[in-house]
């Protein structure tokens, strides 16, 4: 199997018709395959991101995140976006919703794709990987540690975002979940909660919190990266992808 | 963890950021992870003025401790200054 890659920003058509940008990452040369948008975290989209894109890639599936901040910060730095869209309150459910959409349908409408599609989000991502799962026709789902799907945001916080858990009902896939055990956004206490929603719901899932680990553990340049929850949790990942999105 | 911790406030004054110096109309604090500090989590201040676009931002990732002794330093000097001073209209003198 060929291990070769492309991986460039394209032009992309959003919520609303907006245009918008985002890094796809693809494998030449190989059979159709499962795509991924992966939805990047608070601080925006980064290096790092753009790095877990290629990661997918190298995996042999078609990789795409979009960049959620380009209507308020086109060509800008990732940070200075980030301050912009924190300052703002974050991206609107709705927007995120038509954006995740879009770029599914462009994924789905690759020459090199097998049809099947999920997200992937981390931080404030994981919990827009879940609502995109409950809102869309979907093939799967990550969310890695994504908070106020239970609890509402605390008094000061800038999101301007509701708890979502009562959207269980409506998940279209099965949902991985990878959380830390000493995290406080999400708490253990609220992945107990949307794990018992989701049982209520009959959805399939997949949960797992790793000891030692808090929020971010998967951010190799930060302090809070856990190598061993990191591994694991990777390994997750290619075994869910494995059984949901590839064609066998 | 992020702690999501906000404070936003209209500011007046000057910030030099990238493209020089501009005038600044809103300040952000917040205690979050930082884009280059090393630490996990950092006091973060952005000075913006977004009518010049995302770009016009002076950023700041300071060590909590840190911090602190800023805003004291802050308020020690304010202190300290001749009241008539800080009055915007003696100032013009």
């Amino acid at each position: 199997m060929s291990d070769a890659m492309r991986a460039e920003t394209v032009s992309l058509t959003g919520h609303q018709g907006d245009q918008i940008e985002g890094y796809l990452a693809q494998p030449l040369g190989g059979p159709p395959t499962g795509g991924v948008v992966v939805i990047h975290h608070l601080p925006g989209y980064d290096d790092t991101t753009k790095e877990i894109t290629r990661k997918f890639a190298a995996h042999g599936y078609l990789a795409i995140c979009p960049n959620l901040y380009y209507r308020e910060a086109p060509g800008e730095s990732p940070d200075d976006a980030a301050a912009t869209a924190r300052a703002n309150g974050g991206v609107p459910d709705e927007r995120l919703v038509g954006d995740v959409g879009a770029v599914v349908d462009y994924l789905r409408g690759l020459e090199s794709s097998n049809g099947k599609v999920a997200t992937i989000g981390y931080c404030s991502g994981g919990r827009q990987s879940f609502l995109a799962a409950c809102s869309l026709n979907l093939d799967a789902a990550v969310d890695c540690y994504g908070a106020f799907v239970v609890a509402p945001p605390p008094k000061g916080a800038p999101l301007k975002v509701s708890p979502i858990v009562n959207l269980a009902e409506h998940l279209s896939c099965p949902l991985l979940g990878l959380f830390g055990a000493e995290d406080g956004y999400p708490s253990p206490d609220e992945v107990a909660q949307l794990e018992q929603a989701l049982k209520d719901a009959g959805k399939p899932y997949e949960f797992h919190s790793y000891e030692g680990a808090g929020h971010a553990f998967f951010a190799s340049d930060r302090p809070s990266y856990r190598p061993q929850a990191a591994n694991e949790g990777w390994q997750r990942i290619w075994e869910f992808f494995g059984r949901f999105l590839d064609t066998h | 963890m992020c702690t999501y911790q906000t404070t936003t406030l209209p500011i007046e004054g000057s910030g030099k950021g990238a493209q020089g110096w501009f005038p600044v109309t809103d300040a952000t604090v917040y205690f979050d992870h930082p884009v280059h500090a090393s630490p996990a989590h950092t006091l973060n201040i952005d000075l913006r003025n977004p009518s010049r676009g995302p770009g016009a931002r002076v950023a700041m990732e300071l060590d909590p401790t840190a911090a602190r002794a800023l805003a004291h330093a802050i308020l020690q000097t304010l202190e300290d200054v001749p009241s008539a001073l800080l009055d915007p209209a003696a100032d013009r003198v």
